[in-house]
């Protein structure tokens, strides 16, 4: 059933062939042809103004009152690409590499080169339309390493890189919008996929702000709705990103790829109290010059600043002498746990460590001291002068910080705990990022399809834009091609009516509990169940303890929900239910997901496959497949397995020691 | 772009109000620098000679006529674009913002536009009319005639009431000028940030000064300090 | 930090909807703490509300972490409340102490009716991006990346306006609902680039004609749109783009 597509040849002249045989749509039947676009981050705002400028017929869609407001905006540290700027030995293969192993040998080997090989192109575009990259003082482009890389390969704009990149994306977007191509509906909310002939033909579409449904026709269907971590309610996403585009998709046929695949980001800001709704991400790049570091007494309460440098365990650089701090998410995210689990966390939870700029700034501010030939400073001088180099690189973090928790970062260590940040997972594509229902695609976080079980730092935004950019353009026409003949189903075909009254009838349901639980309190519960079972670690036992749980917790949900106003309005609590209520059947597959799934490999950490040292053990012999699962009716789903064939980067076990 | 077009945009309609007010501005150089004879204390010789030397020469009679159209055309522009900004906002806050984001007088310069122009009236009856229409009592200096304005300046700041409008236009003009004079700079399109300090320094002083210098004339008058 | 916890009471901006007049309406927090966030209590106040069964106080917001421009309240008489360079998200409890009042309102402007409640609508922004507030580049036109320097300290100006999180705080912080400042960093991050130079002229004419369409005002230079920017930008970006008209208006042929 699961064909992925991949075209044949070496692994390297793979995209290239494609592009040279796949088949075209000529620019006078482009302009007949219509397609739907669920999503305006950066993949789907980069497939909108790409699409529209080659004339297709685009309607684009997103939830926030603006596509400029996308989650993507909130990137902060920066995008990968295997320019070699540096001079210091990357290249397309390096980027590929680094990609397939920081994975954990668990994404297809031909996507993630294709990937290496558009990344250089990415660059190259956004600059062309005005994203101000840093720039060295000769005028030339900055860059700064990530996370399981040993090159700096990544490009950045302060801590702002995916915002920067976003407003690119927009802004080419609202051009196409301008020149007619593209149709912008914001403050709408996909609902459902309208499939005519098993094909994907529209969608239903809530207007959120008059509350009524619409019906969207077109030839094909792309969803570019981002990723699933809030299912884990705090999370570092946006309040509002959400599964349902993808979990409507997966309900009508498209399978649902390693769902239990999430990256637990090392550095966030911890947990304050039960109020908290959301966590804050401290972007991966602070691990350039921040050292994390725990007392090396368990319950140590003294003040950072009064733990004398030898009794500080920088546990990182101890365990991983050869990246240091640099290790990939997953491995510094385990290892924090593992600290406090012990009982040497810092802060009054004890769920924190501490991720320490002094030394760096000393060291900048020594630099600075040589390069100015300075000379009687003295320490305080030295250390306010490495201040401004450090408020240079990370001045907008440092301020967040500050207003969240009230510390000065500049004085005192930050205290940080690692949180639900991606989702590896979602929906199962092809090489051509076509889900298994035909003219249905998934672009962006919402596939599953680059970074194996984990994904490196600054990876995600290039693929994002990959996918819109440079794949999705020549993908798509290879199925559109052959869509010529199809005239616009006009939108009141039977199966979009049909599918209407389906959702219509949906919302009502809910509205017609009139129980007393908020979506809200229920969303917090399945976080917490999902957060404790499904989360850093996992167990046989947890596992199937959580499954019990959640199907309880749907079957209260739709009982005692409570939702006030009317259906015919804006009204912000229904669509909250709506996600939930898709969340809590996600968290379930997510629990099987990881059940079945009895390795350890990238953010997916079985308790029962480990090595001695505490190691994720990874198990190649029975668990190297994709899992994609298909939707059977209530709890009940099938597994495919595709499985993952390395030529060129054979699996070894990760190491960063 | 068309004229028109660039006219009636929002930018171009700061155009004309920085453009006017910078030309209202150098005319208050010339006209401070005038009147400021008076205090040469000889009787008025010097001011009245200055004033008959200004209004006898060719180029500065034309130049007034572009100085009465620019106050009009400032004028105008000015309280519409002050009623047009109104109402983009037709339901106001409960808290307003008040002084917290900018000097209240930035935010009044319809007022205190209107207040100078009420000013202007009175000063042009007092004055210019004279001057330029029903004519003003002669004096003899070198045996010579001259329009003897520092006997009607005299005259006019005799009256208590007379003064005190006058240093109210004063300054409604110092206020108008603080946030006028560095306004109409970016209103130009200037935008260094090193200069703009600098123009922002000179333009309070510049607001002070002038203002002050005009008046402490009619103060001057009334209290005797000239004669 | 010192943590304590507070009472309140907050009048709140209500309006079912753009067609209906909206009201004050009063309500009592209890134990507040001051590490949640000005969000986080509004969010605990809904929770209230909705299990009452009443609706519950709509605003926009998403990412809370002050760069996705949604979140949008006007606090005591300030667009994002009392902190410098901040958003009503980023804002904490903190700021207050117990038995303080909040008045909380909607951003005002005839450009940003009232959707419901706090929510406004301001996709005026997009339309006036759409008249020229981008690159025309498609895709696979590009140079190579480092082929073109560009000046460190223009690259830096260009990013410091790129910053704007279109949040509208300048429209409801200006006498004038002026949408100057925001414009103005659009127009100065693309012109201070060299890829921006072939548009230069067009795109600001235009956007300025688009801003006066949807009824925003002119700028006064008072200052207030930059005093509550939450990203710091300039006034001067205005002037600059004042500059960037006049020479595009006054050097045109046609
Ligand atoms: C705090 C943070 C920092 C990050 N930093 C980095 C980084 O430095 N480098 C990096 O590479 N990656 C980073 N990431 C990851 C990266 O930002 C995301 O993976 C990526 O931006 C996802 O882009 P997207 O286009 O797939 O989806 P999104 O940007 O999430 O966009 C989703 C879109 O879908 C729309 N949508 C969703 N559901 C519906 C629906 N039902 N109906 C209509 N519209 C819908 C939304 O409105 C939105 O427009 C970071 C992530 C976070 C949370
Ligand atoms: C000697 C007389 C005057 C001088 C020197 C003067 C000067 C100035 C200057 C320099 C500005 C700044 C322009 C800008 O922002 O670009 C200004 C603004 C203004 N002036 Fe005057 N002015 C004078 C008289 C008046 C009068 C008589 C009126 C109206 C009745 C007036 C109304 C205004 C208004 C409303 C503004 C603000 C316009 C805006 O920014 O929208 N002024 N003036
Ligand atoms: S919610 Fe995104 S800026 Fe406040």
């Amino acid at each position: 059933m699961l064909n992925s597509k991949i075209p044949p040849g070496a692994l390297e002249n793979k995209w290239n062939d494609y592009k040279g045989h796949v088949k075209l749509v000529n620019p006078s039947n482009k302009r007949n042809i219509e397609i739907i676009i669920v999503g305006t981050g950066l993949a789907g705002a980069s497939a909108a103004s790409s699409l529209g400028e080659l004339g297709y017929k685009v309607k684009a869609f997103c939830f926030q009152d603006s596509p400029r407001r996308a989650h993507s905006i909130a990137a902060q540290g920066g995008i990968n690409a295997a320019k070699n700027y540096q001079n210091d030995g990357d290249s397309v293969f390096r980027l590929f590499y680094d990609t397939v192993k920081g994975g954990d040998y668990r994404a297809r080997e031909a996507n993630v080169h294709r990937l290496a090989e558009v990344s250089v192109s990415i660059i190259d575009q956004c600059v062309a339309q005005g994203v101000p990259f840093a720039r060295e003082y000769g005028g030339l482009l900055s860059n700064r390493s990530f996370g399981g890389t040993q090159v700096q390969r990544t490009f950045y704009a302060a801590g702002q890189t995916g915002q920067q990149l976003l407003i690119g994306a927009y802004q080419s977007l609202e051009r196409q919008v301008a020149l007619g191509n593209v149709e912008m509906y914001a403050r709408h909310e996909m609902l459902d996929i309208v499939k005519i002939d098993g094909k994907a033909r529209g969608i239903i579409a809530r207007n959120l702000v008059t509350g009524k449904l619409e019906r969207h026709f077109g030839h094909a269907v792309l969803l570019c709705s981002g990723g699933y971590g809030n299912v884990f309610y705090l999370s570092t996403n946006a309040l509002g990103s959400n599964v349902t585009a993808s979990w409507k998709a997966h309900k009508q046929g498209a399978l649902f790829g390693n769902p239990c695949f999430t990256q637990i980001h090392p550095t966030c800001i911890p947990v304050s109290g039960d109020h908290q709704s959301k966590l804050t991400l401290m972007s991966e790049s602070l691990r350039n010059d921040g050292r994390i570091w725990v007392p090396l007494k368990p319950n140590d309460t003294r003040k950072a600043a009064d733990i004398p440098e030898d009794e500080r365990d920088y546990y990182l650089e101890r365990r991983y002498p050869a990246f240091g701090n640099l290790v990939p998410r997953d491995v510094a995210s385990r290892a924090a746990k593992e600290r406090c689990d012990a009982g040497y966390g810092v802060g009054n939870s004890k769920q924190a460590v501490y991720l320490d700029f002094a030394s760096s700034i000393q060291r900048y501010g020594q630099a600075e001291v040589s390069k100015r030939g300075l000379s009687n400073i003295d320490h305080a001088g030295v250390m306010a002068l490495g201040e401004e180099v450090v408020k240079e690189k990370y001045g907008n973090l440092f301020d967040m910080y500050q207003k969240i928790t009230g510390e000065n970062p500049y004085e005192t260590a930050m205290r940080i705990y690692p949180a639900v940040h991606y989702t590896m997972g979602g929906l199962w594509v092809d090489y051509e990022l076509m889900t298994t229902v035909p003219g249905l695609y998934a672009l962006g976080e919402a596939n599953f399809s680059d970074h194996g079980a984990n994904r490196l730092g600054a990876s995600a935004l290039m693929q994002g834009l990959a996918d819109g950019y440079f794949v999705i353009p020549y993908t798509v026409g290879n199925y559109l091609a052959d869509q010529l003949a199809v005239k616009s189903i006009p939108v009141d075909h039977p199966a979009f009516l049909q599918a209407e009254k389906e959702v219509s009838d949906r919302i009502n349901r809910l509205m017609s509990i009139q129980g007393k639980q908020t979506a809200e309190s229920f969303h917090k519960r399945l976080g917490k169940i999902m957060w404790n079972k499904c989360g850093m670690a996992r167990s046989e036992e947890g596992l199937k303890e959580a499954i019990e749980e959640i199907r309880a917790l749907k079957k209260e949900f739709w009982s005692d929900l409570r939702i006030p106003g009317i259906v015919e309005e804006m009204n912000p609590e229904l669509d909250k239910a709506n996600r939930v209520a898709d969340f809590i059947e996600l968290g379930e597959l997510m629990c099987i997901d990881a059940l079945d799934r009895n390795e350890s490999c990238g953010g997916h950490f079985r308790e029962e496959s480990q090595t001695e040292e505490g190691e994720a053990k990874r198990d190649d012999q029975d668990f190297a497949y994709v899992s994609a699962w298909e939707f059977k009716g209530e709890h009940n789903w099938e597994l495919h397995k595709e499985p993952l064939e390395f030529e060129v980067a054979k699996p070894s076990q990760r190491s960063y020691k | 772009m068309k004229w028109s077009e660039f006219f009636t945009s929002s930018v171009g309609k700061k155009f004309v109000m920085g453009f006017t007010g910078l030309f209202l501005i150098s005319f208050l150089v010339i006209h401070v620098g005038l009147n400021a004879c008076i205090w040469a204390n000889d009787n008025g010789v010097m001011f009245n000679k200055a004033a008959h030397f200004m209004g006898s020469m060719v180029v500065i009679r034309i130049m007034e006529v572009g100085l009465l159209a620019g106050i009009f055309l400032h004028a105008i522009q000015g309280l519409v674009l002050t009623a047009q900004n109104y109402k983009r906002r037709s339901v106001g806050y409960a808290v307003p913002m008040g002084n917290t984001g900018s000097p209240w007088y930035s935010r009044w310069m319809g007022l205190l536009g209107t207040l100078i122009l009420l000013f202007l009236i009175l000063h042009w009856y007092n004055f210019w009319i004279p001057s330029r229409f029903t004519g003003v009592e002669e004096v003899f200096i070198d045996n010579k005639p001259y329009d003897n304005l520092y006997g009607l300046m005299l005259l006019t700041f005799s009256n208590w009431w007379v003064v005190i409008v006058y240093v109210l236009g004063c300054i409604s003009l110092a206020y108008h000028l603080m946030q006028g004079f560095h306004a109409a700079f970016k209103s130009l399109g200037f935008h260094n940030r090193k200069y703009l300090v600098v123009i922002r320094n000179v333009g309070n002083v510049f607001s002070i000064v002038v203002s002050g210098a005009f008046a402490m004339m009619p103060i001057s008058m009334k209290l005797g300090w000239v004669s | 930090m010192e943590h304590y916890n507070m009472n309140l009471t907050l009048k709140v901006w209500r309006q079912q909807n753009t067609r209906t007049a909206g009201r004050f309406e009063t309500y009592k927090v209890s134990e507040v703490s001051s590490e949640m966030s000005f969000l986080e209590m509004i969010d605990v106040l809904n929770e209230r509300l909705t299990s009452e069964g009443k609706e519950p106080i709509a605003f926009d917001h998403d990412c809370r972490e002050g760069i996705c421009g949604s979140c949008a309240m006007y606090i005591n008489g300030r667009p994002h409340g009392p902190w410098h360079a901040n958003t009503t998200c980023q804002l904490h409890m903190r700021a207050y102490k117990d038995g303080d009042t909040i008045v909380v309102e909607p951003w005002r402007a005839n450009a940003f009716p009232v959707i419901k409640d706090l929510m406004v609508d301001r996709s005026a922004f997009d339309r006036i991006v759409q008249a020229g507030g981008y690159i025309s580049v498609n895709t696979g036109n590009a140079v190579d990346a480092n082929a073109v320097a560009v000046e460190k300290e223009k690259a830096d100006e260009s990013f410091a306006n790129a910053m704007c999180i279109a949040c509208g705080a300048c429209v409801a912080a200006c006498k004038n609902s002026s949408a100057m400042l925001f414009m103005s960093a659009k127009v100065a991050h693309l012109s201070l680039l060299p890829q921006g130079a072939p548009e230069r002229n067009t795109r600001v004419v235009n956007m300025v004609a688009q801003m006066d369409k949807e009824g925003f005002g002119s700028c006064t230079f008072q200052g207030a749109c930059e005093s509550v920017c939450p990203k710091e930008i300039k006034i001067t970006s205005i002037a600059r783009l004042h500059g960037e008209y006049l020479s595009a208006g006054l050097t045109s042929n046609k």
